[in-house]
């Protein structure tokens, strides 16, 4: 049974704003019966067209998928259309004090019909969105085929959620949780992201003996960089420090991964960040 | 809150009278029954017996029955015995809608370079025995097909099946762990070689299972180590489990009547009456000879998870094929294979009854659910569009 908090269990059972607003200004509908879950929000404006000042939702899914819809609508109303944009899936989450990772994606499901809602309403271009079976043709590459769920989509969620790991990507937008066979196209997508996040503000630049910098490297392998490759099966041997040219060999699921170049890329970037900023990531043989 | 437990085929309640047998051999006759001493030897006697009353329930002969810890160790045994048995032949029978215990073992098999055929069914869950013969040939090593499926209760006609295994020199192995206890089993004039079967689906603890194995077929153990169950299974018996189950069994045989009567007819008065009240409602595999404990009925529109969460609001615990109950995001595979619609697939819910359901708690189903699915159909896109309509 699923560890629900008591306000998952309260709005699932007495959830707020279930309807319709036949006049409504905006509705965004995404999910379908096939993917098993489905939410249509309406939203009805205030005279400036600014201000939310209803908000209510039909959906077809599961306890935590109804909890979330319930927590959305309670959420935006008052909310300019400014602000409403700007909620996040973790901020419905958050508010229902948290839903299992496995359910996260009831939380995106949420998000992506309140986008949809605003920015088709506002007349720009229906936003490349996840489940969207039901609103024709997608832009970008569609990774996920079982679930319909477009690179674009992926990327924006991982971004948002900071997720590391293909399983999280499924938990919070189902892509790879059906055939599995897009997996691999996820775990790429996962490296190019985290490849491109803007470093952390780099630590303070402090001049670093080389023993200093050789145990720092290895304390980031092992605290920060192992640990992820783990939750995917992979692992990796640091094979020789020379000087800022860090030597790793891939093992388990990594080795031999038609990914490890984007998996060296994040290593190289995680040491960058963390140890020195001239350090230069080789993969060899090992 | 009482609860009202209708999910029999995913576990039972450990009879008292199994408990009571199974009490002293925890605390006070606690040997082993491999001691030399009379203290471990009188344990031996109650694990005979035991032996005994399983085979008598299966119509086996005592040696056949070889002591698991679940059913799940049993498949793994059979499956794996029947290849290194028979290492030239590199095939492998089974059906998509075995339980993973088969089907997550026969699909690894597929990168070890054996072929798989996974066979499918049809809309009431049936199989084609024509399929079967065109996919066995002299490599197929095994045949595993279950004997009933858990989801559904479709009943699979494993005789005729092994009757085609039989004449193709292949073994034949059946997962009967949700068809023991209700249906009559004869092993003496069986085509079946070897068959799971696991103690906490009737009445018996958790953790004891049996691999039935027919004389004379051959058979490599899966664990190796001490002497017990012949060399055929190592490791210390797990005794007072293994005497609960014993009993359990020989129970099972005093309740097959009651089961194929009193229960069945509880089961068809839920389907009947929920049918007829809920409208968009269906039965899977209603058109297949099905256990006579088992109901699984789909409601168009709503999802599994959310009826299980409400109807558990009101004590009523049951199961479902949806994909959000278990973590995966797919539908059960078993209605898949059945080609159940997405609309049906999504909110199917499967009652289990048991000798210990009683009319009281079917009248409470037939009372507690219609509203629960009127509900969910108003919050529903889709269920909604059905009530306009």
């Amino acid at each position: 049974m699923w560890d629900y908090t008591d306000k998952v269990k309260e709005h699932f059972l007495n959830p707020r704003n279930v309807g319709d607003i036949p006049d409504a200004d905006a509705v965004g509908e995404v999910g379908s019966l096939a993917c098993g879950d489905a939410l249509k929000l309406f939203i009805k404006l205030d005279d400036a067209k600014e201000r939310i000042i209803n908000a209510t939702f039909q959906t077809f899914g599961c306890g935590s998928a109804i909890a979330s819809s319930s927590a959305l609508t309670e959420m935006i109303k008052g909310k300019t259309l400014d602000e409403a944009l700007a909620v996040t899936n973790q901020e419905i989450a958050d508010y229902l004090g948290g839903l299992p990772e496995e359910k996260m994606h009831c939380s995106v499901m949420g998000q992506e019909a309140l986008e949809l809602a605003i920015v088709t309403y506002r007349g720009g271009p229906a936003p490349v969105h996840g489940h969207d079976h039901s609103h024709g043709e997608q832009e970008g590459e569609v990774v996920c085929k079982c679930f319909g769920l477009t690179d674009g989509f992926l990327r924006k969620v991982i971004e948002q959620n900071r997720l590391h790991t293909a399983e999280q990507v499924t938990h919070f937008t189902k892509a790879g949780g059906a055939c599995g066979g897009c997996i691999p196209r996820i775990k790429d997508i996962i490296a190019q992201v985290l490849g491109e996040q803007p470093a952390v503000p780099p630590k303070k630049q402090e001049k670093l003996t080389n023993l200093r910098k050789m145990q720092l490297i290895q304390e980031v392998l092992e605290n920060e960089v192992r640990p992820q490759l783990w939750a995917d099966g992979g692992d990796l041997e640091l094979v020789d420090i020379a000087g800022s040219i860090v030597q790793i060999a891939f093992r388990k699921a990594c080795a031999g991964c038609h990914s490890s170049g984007h998996t060296a890329k994040f290593v190289e970037q995680k040491l960058r960040d963390m140890v020195s900023s001239d350090i230069v990531v080789e993969e060899v043989e090992g | 809150m009482k609860e009202i437990y209708l999910d029999n085929n995913a576990t039972t309640k450990v009879d008292e009278a199994v408990f009571e047998e199974m009490r002293p051999y925890l605390c006070e006759l606690y040997g082993n029954p491999s001691s030399m001493h009379f203290f471990g030897g009188q344990v031996q006697k109650k694990v005979d017996e035991a032996r005994k009353r399983v085979a008598a329930l299966l119509g086996a002969d005592p040696s056949e029955i070889i002591f698991t810890a679940c059913g799940t160790e049993s498949d793994n045994t059979a499956i794996r015995s029947a290849l290194e048995t028979f290492p030239d032949k590199r095939h492998v029978i089974t059906t998509r809608v075995e339980h993973p215990a088969v089907l997550t073992l026969c699909r690894g098999l597929t990168k070890k370079g054996y072929r798989v055929t996974e066979l499918g069914v049809d809309g009431a869950g049936r199989i084609d025995l024509d399929e079967l013969r065109n996919a066995i040939d002299d490599d197929t090593a095994i045949v595993s097909v279950m004997w009933a499926n858990n989801e559904t209760g479709v009943v699979f006609p494993i005789e005729e099946i092994g009757a085609i295994v039989k004449e193709r020199g292949a073994l034949f192995h059946t997962d009967a762990v949700q068809a023991v206890g209700k249906i009559p089993l004869n092993m003496a004039a069986s085509t079946v070689d070897m068959l799971s079967l696991s103690g906490h689906k009737l009445h018996a603890p958790k953790g004891i299972g049996i691999l039935y194995l027919r004389k004379g077929t051959p058979f490599r153990p899966f664990l190796v180590g001490g002497h017990q169950e012949r060399s055929r299974r190592a490791g210390t018996e797990n005794t007072a489990a293994i005497i609960a189950l014993g009993k359990a069994c020989r129970m099972a045989g005093e309740w097959l009547e009651d089961e194929n009567s009193r229960v069945l007819g509880m089961r068809d008065r839920l389907e009947k009456e929920l049918l007829a009240i809920i409208p968009h409602s269906r039965i899977n595999g209603g058109g297949a000879e099905r256990l006579p404990n088992t109901l699984s009925i789909a409601f168009e529109f709503v999802e599994g998870e959310a009826i299980l969460l409400l109807l558990s609001e009101k004590g009523i615990c049951a199961s479902s094929g949806s994909a959000c109950t278990s973590g995966s995001l797919e539908p059960s595979h078993v209605l898949r294979a059945m080609g159940v619609p997405f609309t049906c697939a999504h909110g199917s819910i499967r009652f289990s009854l048991s000798r210990f359901t009683t009319d009281e708690e079917i009248d409470a189903v037939i009372r507690e659910l219609p509203p629960v699915i009127q509900r969910l159909r108003q919050i529903s896109p889709f269920g909604r569009e059905l009530l306009k309509g």
